[in-house]
């Protein structure tokens, strides 16, 4: 799995909820998006284990 | 989840909307928004010309996208800003982005062409690093529309950038602010028309829209923006729209309908007499423009790493 900002991986075992991920790493669903094998995928999407999942953050800064 | 147009399985879900999309529908809710933002407000007419503001991020290159699909002529420019390996990748999103859709990219860069850079002008000023990026893409966007014969300069500013705009310019109720708050800014004394078409769409939005269009934006947060006191008005508004979908959307339009209209008078009031830069040309409320004012000072200064250009403060020598 890859998270951003700053950039990092690590591996979580599946099958998984996109929900139950995000808690798991404490992450607010409304400041990401969960990208599957290059897919976009809803909240209720189940990961499989072998999934290549990216967690894209969505809040830039400056004004 | 189903998407709420066709029952068919969503990609995503808009809390604010109380719905969830498919990919399809997604895409034509965000074309939707973004036209009605542009009707609303009367941003640009069928014809006219329009530079968008380009950094290479989710934004601004959604924007480009979005105005090509609704039809209207468009050009990019792109400021390098100099901010290492950041300023690098984003200027080669923006490049690649116009490239592969045979789009032109006006490109401007600060240290090439005004000899200095965002981290060397924030330590020279001793000012943080947003103050000179800011001040620097404001006139030189000014400018490049103004020399391109452009009619309207369009930005990717969203409703979440707008809420917590307004979020800090009301804790301090700076007036003048809040009344220059607006999605649209006329042109005229110099300055040309400036639109914000993308106050309709959360930048979750927008993030989303790129990811199923293809583009290939600069996903890295710029390094000297972590910790700004944009960012910490943001997280704020997030934790307020976790628990109650829809705040920002009515905060922010709340105030163009209700409150915007009242302190107009008072900010036309207050608004400084412009001159012309005496080194530029461009609008100033002195003799010379805070642009030529930040060329001057970081004349010969010598480049900054964009580690040292973050520090706030700096120990004189």
């Amino acid at each position: 799995m890859l998270l951003r900002n700053p950039r990092r991986e690590l591996a979580v075992d599946g099958p998984l909820s996109v929900v139950a991920l995000l808690q798991r790493l404490e992450v607010a669903p409304g400041s990401v998006l969960v990208i599957a094998d290059g897919t976009l995928v809803p909240v209720d999407a189940i990961l499989a284990d072998d999934a290549d999942v990216e967690i894209r953050p969505v809040i830039s800064g400056g004004s | 989840m189903k998407c709420r147009v066709c029952r068919e399985p969503a990609v995503i879900d808009v809390r604010r909307h109380n719905a969830n999309f498919c990919h399809e529908h997604f895409l034509r809710l965000c074309r939707d928004q973004t036209a009605k933002a542009i009707a609303d407000f009367s941003m640009i007419e069928r014809g006219e010309r329009v530079l968008v503001a380009v950094s290479g991020g989710k934004d601004s290159l959604a924007l480009w996208d979005l105005l090509i699909e609704l039809g209207y002529e468009v050009d990019g420019l792109y400021i390098g800003l100099g901010i290492g390996g950041y300023s690098d990748d984003s200027g080669a999103a923006a490049q690649a982005f116009a490239s592969d859709r045979g789009l032109t990219l006006r490109v401007v860069d600060l240290r090439r062409d005004h000899g200095f850079d965002v981290p060397t002008a924030a330590a020279v000023t001793r000012r943080v690093p947003c103050s000179a990026c800011g001040l620097s893409k404001r006139h030189l966007f000014d400018r490049a529309a103004l020399e391109g014969g452009y009619d309207v300069v369009a930005t990717g500013h969203n409703l979440d950038d707008e809420a917590a705009v307004l979020f800090g310019n009301a804790l301090r109720w700076q007036v003048e602010y809040l009344a220059r708050q607006a999605p649209v800014l006329p042109a005229g004394a110099g300055f040309p028309r400036k639109v914000k078409p993308l106050v309709r769409l959360a930048e979750r939005e927008t993030a989303a829209y790129c990811v199923l269009r293809g583009i290939d934006y600069q996903v890295e947060e710029c390094p000297m923006a972590a910790g700004n006191k944009h960012l910490g008005y943001k997280e704020a508004l997030n934790r307020i729209e976790e628990t109650s979908p829809g705040s920002k959307h009515d905060f922010y339009f709340g105030f163009l309908d209700r409150l915007a209209p009242l302190i107009q008078t008072a900010a036309a009031e207050a608004r400084p007499d412009l001159a012309v830069c005496s080194s530029c040309g461009a609008p100033s409320s002195g003799e010379v423009c805070a642009f030529c004012r930040l060329q001057e000072r970081t004349e010969g200064a010598e480049a900054v790493p964009v580690s040292l250009g973050r520090a706030r403060k700096r120990p004189r020598p």
